[in-house]
């Protein structure tokens, strides 16, 4: 089954956007094509007329840091991600996410921007990069502009973003700092599609004692059609005491706020309300953990 | 068309090609490098792996134009020269190579992970290689080629193989020698049906009902046929014989005519210049149905509102009711202290070889081919062949099979696919014409294993003693009879357990219904009672306060007993030896001194559970059983074997190997072997129900051994000595102080128009059909097997972490490669226990993508240890008996069992859903009767 007609590897963001004009909306972006092809051929629809590949625009592809703020681009792969020293220290829930995603063969090809633009409610490295609070810069009907990750979701599979028009060129997020610590983890079942049950990601900045939460951001998903900040756990752990009646009080407020859903074949909504205690306390005290040794050292 | 300037294995091309190929076709089709293998095109498979700058990828997904400029490693440019790598050596050393359709993917998944870690663990093994799966092998011996491999990169001694210990080794018997083929396995140079092509070949492609039930209407191809490059569109009406085949009853059309009974059947098939016009040309077909109610259950199916699916099956939906009685029921239960009723549900389940099925027809006097003929990897070419001439309306002489390496079988691949449309579509068009099914046609196509409901009542007496079982089974059958038949037969009298029951009354039903069809399936209808009867066992138990291992042990089988069908078991039951094994392993393996059945750590749960299993060698039941062979020796000194048995990767070519090879007292590398070729290997029967190691075994034994004869003989006449002086050593013959050579000896024999060959037909034992009380079967091999798991009891996670085995086999014709069958068993049913389900809704498959069905990847696999009980069968060839179901019949239960140690559940339908097990802990509850697919 052939999947498309022409393949262009475009070495410019100009370029990438003078080949979509040309195509008037009968070409599609690629990146990994992990999500896009595997989707065009379950749906075995007819090939795309054109498939613009935007990992080949160097600028897309890497990773910096400016002492402040960490850049990442669209086309960067999970497995640049994994291997990132840099991110590894900046970012570790972004690690750890893009970690469990797939197999190598699938790391290597597939992109954070793919990621980001397949707009489902819990892509792995899209939770971590909403629990990092990243902003995203796109090129929408050629305006360029940067917005938060969050603003880029309409609802499930779907995004500001019109892949046979538009771009998502990067992602930038405030470096961690000592004092400060994010982690990921998620839960899996052995059967069907390789997606999460429930996935959870937070990070964390320390008071300077070490002895108060100062700040938390926490993304559960899905709990809703769209990747979003669990704002009630936040609250309920901002300005705490870094003990177990917190932890307690902030599953507490994430039960009385997230209502999961039951899907089909993944989980039903009484497993994820149990789910949701057990990933935010493992979660929690992993990126506590590192919070306190960051402080430390 | 464009220039795509791309560097495969150190050579430049700079090649002209459409920009719509895949990596994976342009290495294929445009370069001739089909080492690669594609298994699903889904990213999920890993089998297509090849190296882009060094770094692994899924060559299915990668378009050919991400790779310009770069450099691309595949499986044939990993070897130097004549030298193979040191993973390539080592695959090959620890037995990880089976039907090798996805060695080339492991072993350059793991090449990219030695470059990068050069040292790796098993974690880290586990975490590189967790999405490139192999169905064979089980992964163990994959392990420990790469760890081994990993160590000989850096000049360390390479890891001594897991070689298990065996009795009586003689010449080659008993002997861990290479499998057959096995370079060009891990070289890529290996030939699979799909890596065939010939001049002016046609692409084939089928066009299936998306109703599980209509009456067609009106199929138009007008369409089709004027799209150009299209070159045939046949339908029912083009069939030119008979529009039905089947392997036990011939129900199933070759192509529809007024209805169809699945989704998935076939109603048209196309012939195009390519697999796109062809694919192309089946949406111009237009059919018109009229929707039928769709019987979607066997229960649904057994009663009176459904419609019947077979009006021409005198028992209507009722495929076959099969019965055991045996003894007194009422008097057994009478006598029984304690009685366990439960009832279980067992999934669909798919075979998942990663080969996916593809048949070649060429037709009669083209390019060197004088009768129609169908290159197939199959398991059953004879009849095949029988089948493809009843439909053609040819004499089956004017057909021929030619079988190619088999991508994995497991009992998927002995119903017809594609041969006959193959045939058809050659034949109309006058061309070679080539069927590759792609995953997803595949998986909705062919028969699975049985979804069954099983009600089983045990009674016990207080001292532990079984008294009676009865049993009701209602096997989904699917569309078509296929091997339902027999399938359901052995679930049925394989449901007292490998256990002395004096009273049994089982009923089973095997209904049609309108689901994808099911037959055989490694374990063949066992792997379900199993399942059932294994969890009453440990409930029989825990009523009377008997440990489980000793409840077994009170009524296991032993030589002197009668079975549930009345078969007095006259020798080679090595039971209580396995069971005794294992109990053994238990305490060695257990984390502490004392043994425990079940513990805590934290919030981890740990226990052990027990199962015991016995599998039927050979077809029985009356079915008149045979196998032939032929081993004809060369000038050269080499040796063939000839026979039509298939290798799927479980390994007859190499039995067969050895048996002529001891026979004739020469070394194995000089035998050779032709499988599956219908005009030139004699019939070695099905290749099914665990038969030919036994069967075509002895086959190519006495034919070897008859050979023996006519050459010393010869060496007799040749020099004048007495046929008693005359000794084998080595391939040569000595006799008076002198000797010749085997080569030398066939020389003369041929001068002398002697023929140096010997043909057998081997006929099994009799045995007798179910309900006559006789010998059923000629053989039965057992196991016990205990798994030992890791419940994580605050989310339901369930991890198995080793499984201890026992399996009394008659004798290990190939230690280190039976052992791969054991593992390669346990894997695939920890797989059926834990994470496979293949789901039908109201008749509409759920699962049509690879990505919807996982098979255990390598982080399932447990750490196994698997002995061996040889109580020799002394009809078996050296004592051997079955080995291929065995090892995927009690896992299941073992790790059921262990669950409920753990957790106090109890899991009465598979595979076990985390979900509802947490929710059942949680909430105290003692059982769950729902299974993954009920989470909805
Ligand atoms: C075997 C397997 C396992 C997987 N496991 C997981 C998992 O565990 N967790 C998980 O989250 N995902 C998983 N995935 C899904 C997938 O790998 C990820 O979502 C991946 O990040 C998608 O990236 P890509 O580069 O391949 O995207 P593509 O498939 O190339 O693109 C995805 C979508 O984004 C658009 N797009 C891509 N890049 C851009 C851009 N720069 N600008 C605008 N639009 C763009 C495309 O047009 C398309 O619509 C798995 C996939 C496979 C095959
Ligand atoms: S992953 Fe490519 S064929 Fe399966
Ligand atoms: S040897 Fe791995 S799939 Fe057969």
């Amino acid at each position: 089954m052939k999947l498309w007609n022409h393949y262009h590897t475009p070495h410019t963001i100009p370029e990438a956007l003078a080949l979509l004009g040309d195509y008037g909306g009968r070409a599609r972006i690629v990146a990994g094509g992990t999500d896009l092809l595997i989707e065009s051929r379950a749906e075995g629809h007819a090939p795309h007329e054109a498939l613009i590949d935007i990992t080949t625009i160097r600028e897309l592809c890497d990773i910096t840091h400016d002492g402040e703020t960490v850049m990442i681009g669209a086309g960067v792969t999970h497995s640049q991600i994994v291997k990132s020293t840099l991110l590894q220290q900046q970012a570790a829930c972004l690690v750890e996410s893009c970690g469990v995603v797939g197999g190598p063969q699938v790391r290597n090809v597939a992109t954070i921007g793919g990621n980001v633009a397949h707009a489902l409610p819990a892509g792995d490295g899209t939770v971590s990069l909403v629990a990092l609070d990243a902003e995203a810069e796109v090129i929408v009907n050629g305006d360029r502009r940067w917005l938060p990750i969050r603003d880029l979701y309409l609802g499930p599979a779907q995004s500001l973003l019109n892949p046979s028009r538009d771009l998502l060129l990067r992602f930038r997020l405030r470096g961690t700092k000592p004092g400060e610590a994010s982690a990921f983890n998620r839960i899996m079942r052995p059967q069907g599609v390789a997606l999460p049950v429930l996935g959870c990601a937070v990070w964390i900045a320390l008071d300077e004692e070490g002895a108060r939460y100062a700040k938390a951001r926490v993304c559960i998903a899905p709990v809703a059609p769209t990747p979003v900040r669990s704002e009630a756990v936040e609250a309920a752990l901002v300005g705490q005491a870094t003990t177990d009646a917190t932890l307690a009080s902030a599953v507490a407020a994430a039960h009385a706020t997230l209502r999961p859903r039951t899907s089909k074949y993944r989980a039903t909504a009484e497993y994820r309300h149990e789910m949701i205690e057990v990933l935010l306390r493992r979660t929690l005290i992993t990126a506590l953990e590192r919070a306190r040794s960051s402080q430390v050292s | 068309m464009s220039v795509l300037m791309i560097t495969v294995n150190g050579q430049a091309h700079e090649i002209d090609v459409p920009e719509s190929r895949t990596l994976a076709q342009l290495l294929r089709l445009d370069l001739g490098l089909t080492g690669t293998k594609i298994g699903c095109e889904e990213a999920e498979c890993g089998i297509c792996t090849v190296l882009v700058d060094g770094t692994p990828v899924n060559s299915c997904i990668y378009p050919a134009f991400k790779a310009q400029g770069r450099a691309v490693t595949t499986i044939e440019g990993l070897a130097q020269g004549e030298t193979l790598h040191p993973l390539q050596r080592e695959f090959i050393r620890h037995g990880a190579v089976q039907c090798g359709f996805c060695t080339p993917g492991l072993i350059m998944t793991a090449s990219a992970l030695l470059d990068e870690n050069p040292d790796p663990g098993v974690e880290d093994i586990k975490h590189a290689l967790k999405d490139t799966y192999c169905r064979c092998t089980g992964y163990t011996s994959v392990i420990q080629a790469i760890q081994s491999a990993a160590r000989h990169k850096h000049g360390a001694e390479p890891l001594p193989v897991n070689d298990p210990e065996v009795d009586e080794p003689m010449e080659v018997i008993s002997r861990s020698v290479s499998p057959q083929q096995v370079v060009e396995k891990v070289t890529g140079a290996a030939k699979f049906t799909d890596d065939f092509t010939f001049p002016g070949m046609l692409f084939a492609r089928t066009l299936r009902s998306p109703l599980p039930h209509a009456r067609i209407l009106a199929i138009r191809t007008e369409h089709a046929r004027t799209l150009p490059g299209v070159r045939a569109v046949l339908t029912h009406q083009d069939v030119p014989a008979e529009n039905l085949h089947g392997l036990v009853y011939r129900d199933w059309p070759v192509l529809c005519a007024d209805v169809v009974r699945y989704v998935g059947d076939a109603v048209a098939v196309v012939a195009a210049d390519s697999e796109e016009i062809a694919a192309a040309a089946l949406g111009l077909i237009e059919v018109d149905y009229e929707p039928l109610t769709v019987v979607g259950d066997p229960k649904f199916a057994h009663s009176p509102e459904a419609p019947v699916l077979h009006p021409n099956h005198p028992t209507g939906n009722l495929l076959k009711h099969i019965k055991v009685r045996h003894g007194d029921i009422a008097q057994g239960f009478a006598e029984a202290d304690v009685i366990v009723e439960r009832e279980y549900h067992t999934p669909t389940t798919e075979h998942a070889f990663l080969e996916p099925e593809c048949a070649i027809g060429v037709p009669a006097g083209c390019l060197d081919h004088e009768k129609l003929t169908v290159y197939v990897g199959s398991q059953i070419p004879y009849q095949d062949r029988n089948q493809i001439a009843r439909a053609m309306g040819l004499p089956e002489e004017q057909v021929r099979v030619i079988g190619t390496l088999i991508g994995g079988g497991f009992g998927g691949k002995e119903d017809i696919a594609g041969q006959i449309h193959v045939a058809m579509l050659a034949t109309v068009t006058g061309r070679p014409v080539k069927m590759l099914y792609t995953r997803q046609e595949s998986l909705i196509f062919h028969p699975k294993r049985h979804a069954t409901i099983i009600r089983i009542k045990t009674g016990a007496k207080r001292d532990g003693r079984l008294t009676a079982v009865e049993a009701e089974l209602y096997g989904d059958g699917g569309a078509y009879a296929s091997l339902s038949d027999k399938v359901m037969t052995r679930a049925t009298t394989h449901a007292t357990g490998p256990y002395v029951v004096p009273h049994a009354k089982i009923d089973c039903y095997a209904m049609y219904t309108n689901n994808v069809p099911s037959g055989a399936f490694r374990g063949f209808g066992v792997t379900q009672s199993a399942f059932a009867v294994e969890q009453n066992m440990d409930q029989i138990a825990a009523l009377l306060s008997i440990d489980p291992i000793e409840l077994r042990r009170i009524n296991a089988q032993k030589v002197g007993v009668t079975t549930a069908t009345g078969q007095l078991l006259r020798e080679s039951v090595g039971l209580l030896e396995t069971i005794a094994d294992v109990e053994r392993d238990m305490h060695t393996h257990h984390p502490s001194q004392d043994f425990a059945w079940t513990w805590r750590e934290g919030h981890k749960a740990y226990a052990w559970g027990i199962a015991c299993a016995y599998k039927n060698t050979g077809l029985g039941g009356g079915a008149p059983d045979k196998s032939e062979a032929e081993v004809e020796a060369y000038e050269d000194g080499t040796v063939e074997v000839r026979t039509a048995a298939a290798d799927m990767g479980q390994g007859i070519a190499h039995v067969v190997a050895q048996c002529a090879a001891e026979e004739l007292h020469i070394p194995y590398e000089r035998v050779r072997v032709l499988l599956c070729d219908t005009d030139l290997t004699p019939n070695g029967g099905p290749t099914t129900a665990s038969r030919q190691t036994f069967m075509t075994g002895n086959a190519a034994r006495i034919a070897a051994s008859a050979l023996r004869e006519a050459i010393t003989q010869s060496v007799a006449e040749m020099f004048d000595v007495p046929p008693q002086q005359i000794t084998y050593e080595e391939g040569l013959l000595r006799y008076n102080g002198s000797r010749v050579s085997v080569g030398e000896v066939v020389a003369w024999m041929k001068q002398h128009g002697l023929d140096a060959r010997a043909r057998h037909e081997y006929w099994a034992p009799k045995t007798e059909p179910l309900g006559s009380g006789g010998d059923m079967h000629f053989a039965f091999s057992y196991a016990t097997q205990a798994a030992l798991v890791e419940i994580d009891m605050e989310t339901g996670e369930i991890l198995v972490k080793k499984v201890l085995s026992s399996t009394d086999i008659g004798r290990a014709i190939n230690p280190l490669m039976l052992q791969g069958q054991i593992e390669g068993g346990i894997v695939m049913a920890l797989g059926n226990c834990l994470t496979e389900e293949f789901i039908i809704e109201d008749g509409i498959p759920w699962t049509r993508l690879l990505a919807r069905y996982k098979m255990p990847s390598i982080k399932h696999t447990p750490e196994i240890v698997s002995r061996l009980v040889e109580h020799r069968a002394a009809e078996g060839p050296y004592g051997a008996k079955g080995v291929g179901e065995i090892p995927s019949i009690n896992t299941t239960p073992a790790i059921c069992n262990a669950i409920y140690n753990a957790t106090g559940v109890r899991i009465y339908a598979i595979p076990v859903d985390q979900d509802a097990l947490l929710r059942a802990v949680k909430a105290g509850q003692e059982s769950i009767m729902t299974a993954w697919s009920d989470v909805r």
